[in-house]
Parts: C-alpha cells; sequence; structure tokens
C-alpha cells in the first residue's frame, strides 16, 4: 500500500491519508471509512466514468498514489480535487450497501451520527441517511427514521447541502435487512390538537381513521402469522394513555428500554 | 402608578422576551397583567406571587424583599409571566401577536420532508408548569416534534399549553389552506426501487400513521369515523390500501384534497360539545377545562 501522504490543501503543511482528510471535513460526518481495496478495484467502479472525468487519476489520489501536481494552476488543482471528493462520495453509496460498508455504517449509526429522530413519539430513535434518487444532483440527502418510517430534512445546513446520491435509495432497507435486530419497536401514538381539552372534531375524525387503518393491519398480520407484539423488532408498542402523568409513563418506558436491551 | 407601553425598552417584560432561547414568547400587554381576573388561581401555583408580579411590571415592591430572596423572586416572576403568557397568547391580542411569530417562521419549521417546511406553532402537552419542555406542533403532518435546538430545552411547556394550536389554526384559516396545497404523499422504503416484504421485520408497519383518505371507499371510510371507529367488515375491499401489500397504482384515482371537509361542517351529533365560536369540541380526558378561561 503507498503510504505516501496527501497535502489536504496548499496553505497547511500537515498531511495525512487522503480519505483520513476528507473525513474529517466539517459536513462530512455521515460518510464512513470506504476501504481503500474496495476503491482500487476497478469492477467496484463500473460505470462512474459517466459522472466524473479521469476516474484513474482520481482513484490514485483517494488512494495516496498520486498526490495533486503542485505545479499546475489553481484552478485545475481544485477541479481534481472537487472531482476526488465526488468520485469517493460515489463509490461510498456503492460500498456502504456491502458487508463491509453496512458493518462500518452500523458503528455510525451506534454513535448516532446521522442524528435522532425529532419526533416527540419515536423517543430519539437513530436515523439512517437516504438519497431519494441513485443518480448525482437530483435532490439532497434526507434521514430516514426506522420507527416512523417517514424522512427528514438533516437539522444542519451542512448537512442538507450533501447529495442524496452518495447515500443511495436502498441503504437504509439493506441496513435494516441486515440488522432486522435494530428495528425498533414503533410507537403506536397518534397525536390530535386539543383545545381546553377537547378534541376537535376533524383531527379527531381523521385520528379515528387513521386508527382505523392500524386496526385493519394488525388484522392482516395476525390472519397471516406475522409477530408484531412490542418484543419483537418492527412489532407494535402499546399506545401510551393521553395525559398519564410523566412519572408513570417514564417508568414504564425504562422497563421497556431494558427489556429491548 | 407607572405605567409603561410594551414597546418600551427596557422594561422587565421586553428584556424577558429578548434573552437567548426565549424567541418563542411575546410580550404580553401590561394591561392584561393588571387585570386581576386573568390571573385568577396564579396565586397558588407561584411563590412570591406578589413580588413576582411587582417586578413583571416594573413596580417598586410594596415590601422590601429580602436580598437572600432576590434569586427566588426572579425565578417566581419568570414562572408567573410564562403562565400569564400561556393564558394571553389564548386571547385576540395575544393570538395575533403569535400570528405575526408564525409567519415570520420564529418556531422554526417542519423537518418532515413532505411537510415542505410547514411552520411550527409551539406547543405544551401538559397546561401544568414543570411537567414537561415545549414541542412544536405541526399542521400539515398533525403530528409534535422537538425544537431543533438546545436552547429551548428548559422552556416550559405550559407556558404555552394544550390549547393554543388548535385555537390558533381556528383563528387563522390561511394555515388549513397551506395544509391543503401541499402534498400528501408519502414515503415507502424500498431496495433497489422494490418494497420490503410485509414478514420482513422492517416491513411496512407504520404506514397508517400518515395516511390520508385518497379515493372514494377511504373517503367513505373517513365519514364512517364520525363518531367513533368503525368495526373491520372481514370481506373489506382493500382498493388502494394503506399498509402497503398492494400496489402503488390507485394514484389515478386520488381525490383532489380540496375535496376534503371543511371547518366547521355541521355534524348535528347530540354528543359533541361546542365552544361559543362554533368550534366543535368532543369529550376529551378534559382535566384542565375549569381551569381555563375563555377569553377569546
Ligand atoms: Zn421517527
Ligand atoms: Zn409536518
Amino acid at each position: 500500500m503507498a503510504s505516501q501522504n496527501y497535502v489536504s490543501d496548499s496553505e497547511s503543511e500537515y498531511s495525512e491519508y487522503w480519505i483520513d482528510w476528507f473525513l474529517g471535513n466539517k459536513g462530512n460526518e455521515y460518510f464512513c471509512d470506504v476501504d481503500v481495496e474496495y476503491i482500487t478495484d476497478r469492477f467496484n467502479l463500473t460505470g462512474l466514468n459517466q459522472y466524473v472525468d479521469r476516474v484513474g487519476t482520481l482513484v490514485d489520489i483517494i488512494s495516496d498514489r498520486q498526490q495533486v501536481n503542485e505545479d499546475q494552476p489553481e484552478e485545475v488543482k481544485r477541479t481534481l480535487e472537487d472531482n476526488a471528493k465526488f468520485l469517493y462520495a460515489l463509490i461510498h453509496a456503492r460500498f456502504i450497501i456491502t458487508i463491509r460498508g453496512l458493518n462500518k455504517m452500523l458503528e455510525k449509526y451506534r454513535n448516532g451520527d446521522f442524528g435522532f429522530c425529532p419526533r416527540v413519539y419515536c423517543k430519539l430513535t437513530p436515523l439512517l441517511p437516504i438519497g431519494l434518487s441513485d443518480t448525482p444532483r437530483v435532490e439532497s440527502v434526507k434521514l430516514y427514521c426506522p420507527n416512523c418510517e417517514d424522512i427528514y430534512n438533516p437539522k444542519s445546513t451542512r448537512h442538507a447541502a450533501i447529495d442524496g446520491a452518495f447515500f443511495g435509495t436502498s441503504f437504509p432497507a439493506m441496513f435494516l435487512q441486515t440488522f432486522p435486530e435494530l428495528v425498533p419497536v414503533h410507537s403506536t401514538d397518534i397525536f390530535t390538537p386539543k383545545i381546553f381539552g377537547f378534541q376537535i372534531h376533524d383531527y379527531a375524525k381523521i385520528t379515528r381513521w387513521r386508527s382505523l387503518q392500524k386496526e385493519k393491519l394488525i388484522k392482516d398480520l395476525q390472519s397471516k402469522n406475522i409477530e408484531f407484539d412490542e418484543n419483537t423488532p418492527g412489532g407494535l408498542a402499546k399506545p401510551v394513555p393521553e395525559y398519564e402523568g410523566l412519572s408513570k409513563s417514564s417508568s414504564k418506558r425504562n422497563r421497556a428500554s431494558k427489556s429491548r436491551n | 402608578m407607572e405605567t409603561y407601553t410594551s414597546d418600551e425598552p427596557d422594561t422587565w417584560i421586553s428584556q424577558f422576551c429578548t434573552q437567548f432561547g426565549h424567541d418563542y414568547f411575546v410580550e404580553v400587554a401590561p394591561e392584561f397583567i393588571e387585570d386581576d381576573f386573568n390571573l385568577t388561581g396564579l396565586g397558588s401555583i407561584v411563590p412570591y406571587y406578589r413580588q413576582a408580579l411587582d417586578l413583571i411590571l416594573d413596580m417598586e415592591p410594596e415590601t422590601t424583599v429580602d436580598s437572600n430572596d432576590l434569586p427566588l423572586v426572579e425565578h417566581a416572576a419568570e414562572l408567573l409571566y410564562g403562565l400569564i403568557h400561556a393564558r394571553y397568547i389564548l386571547t385576540k391580542q395575544g393570538l395575533h401577536a403569535m400570528a405575526e411569530k408564525y409567519e415570520d417562521t420564529c418556531f422554526g419549521s417542519c423537518p418532515r420532508y413532505y411537510c415542505d417546511n410547514m411552520n411550527f406553532i409551539p406547543i405544551g402537552r401538559f397546561d401544568s408548569p414543570g411537567v414537561e419542555t415545549v414541542r412544536l406542533y405541526c399542521p400539515n403532518c398533525n403530528d409534535i416534534y422537538l425544537p431543533n435546538s438546545s436552547r429551548y430545552l428548559n422552556i416550559d411547556g405550559a407556558f404555552f399549553g394544550t390549547s393554543f394550536a388548535g385555537l390558533f389554526m381556528k383563528m387563522f384559516p390561511e394555515i388549513n389552506r397551506q395544509v391543503q396545497a401541499r402534498t400528501k404523499e408519502q414515503f415507502r422504503l424500498k431496495i433497489f426501487g422494490f418494497k420490503i416484504h410485509e414478514t420482513a421485520p422492517c416491513g411496512p408497519r407504520v404506514q397508517w400513521l400518515r395516511a390520508t383518505p385518497r379515493n372514494q371507499n377511504q373517503l367513505l371510510e373517513l365519514k364512517n369515523c364520525e363518531f367513533s371507529i368503525p368495526e373491520i367488515k372481514d370481506n373489506e375491499d382493500d382498493e388502494g390500501e394503506i399498509n402497503g401489500n398492494g400496489n402503488d397504482e390507485d394514484d389515478d384515482e386520488i381525490i383532489k384534497d380540496t375535496e376534503r371537509e371543511s371547518d366547521g361542517e355541521d355534524d348535528d351529533g347530540d354528543e359533541d360539545e361546542e365552544l361559543d365560536d362554533g368550534i366543535v369540541v368532543e369529550d376529551g380526558n378534559g382535566d384542565n377545562v375549569s381551569e381555563m378561561m375563555s377569553i377569546v
């Protein structure tokens, strides 16, 4: 393995591996460390030359086999650096749905690197990055919550600017298929706004309709002998009664989370 | 007695509202606070009530406060102001003051992708102080979220209360129009374009949470949910079903969202109680009703 160091930019004198430099950049917290062996295997890069030129040179830069030639004009160097980042990110999308990549993302998931679901009833379920398209430059990255099965915009504008294709459309599903024990027990609470303690009719009505859809799902799962109790990954939690004092419900919640661990 | 107008820069109230993390609060009109009727019951909840009230209104205390007690009085004043605030924002004046903040996205916007930055409304899940901090309600997904900054982590939800969001939406029908204009699309998890099988743990289990009636059958079903959840019929025809094992191709059947029944529709239901301004309400676990005043 080449051990030459990459000089991150012309001003800074310290040098490190290109990938470490890339991952250390602010805003790149969602990315994992792609194995150099994966990047240098041309088979894994099939088709990426339609998105970026000089793939060979870029791979050499990413894998520290070659440094960006300092004698070139600033503009050329900048383009090479940007293209190297772009290529790394595209390879990243492919890598994270391999077993190695999934395990690296698992570590980041456990670290909470992708943030937590902001929905109150999801009780800080860790999120997973997702693209809405596998083609670059279509849509920025979103975050999937395995509890409410919904997608959210990243909190920080830096993360909100990252291309979704760097993570791809299939990653969260692959991740949860590979680690099914990580699928949370779903909260079944539905919020309904109230005025002076009374539910507002139209909102209560749609809540009832949604509850009816839930009942239909339960019936369907039962008829197909699919397990969905509150101790099964992907199961349905018992609804927490409204206005139950926090002390009461939190002790229940603690018990539930203990049994899950 | 000294009086202050709310836009004078150095009142206790304006200082409180400009403090770091206090940007959800509006300035309560001093006239509202000076009317004892609006403070009914607060004396028994807030310690150092008299002194705290004097502090809020920038009045010389009738009895001098022991300097050891000053931090306690200051703390009590914040609690008292918060509880008065919760009542004030239910008045016409308060609702309008909050509307200005809503329009400026002062409360943030919903992070849910399909909510397309719908503005948040602050809400407390409890009207008693000290139970839970403030949450944010999205009128589009009808759900509640945690504020995205830790600066709001010590703001008591009771300072906004359970009723404000609902009343606010009734007061400003424009919000409902903003909701109607938004997509009713839902997210579905896929691998290489294929949906996950229902037997997988990560298969669809909560699609009902974000569902909206999309076809005639479902609209009829919604009508049947007028007063209670109907029994599930055994031979139910799951046309365009929600829980996601059928095909997606029922989208051409989507009923225009504008056909959704509008607010305040007459349902002549005997079980319903009606608030004075035509809001149809239902029996909930109305613990807090007696304590609240209808001041709108
Ligand atoms: Zn969630
Ligand atoms: Zn929303």
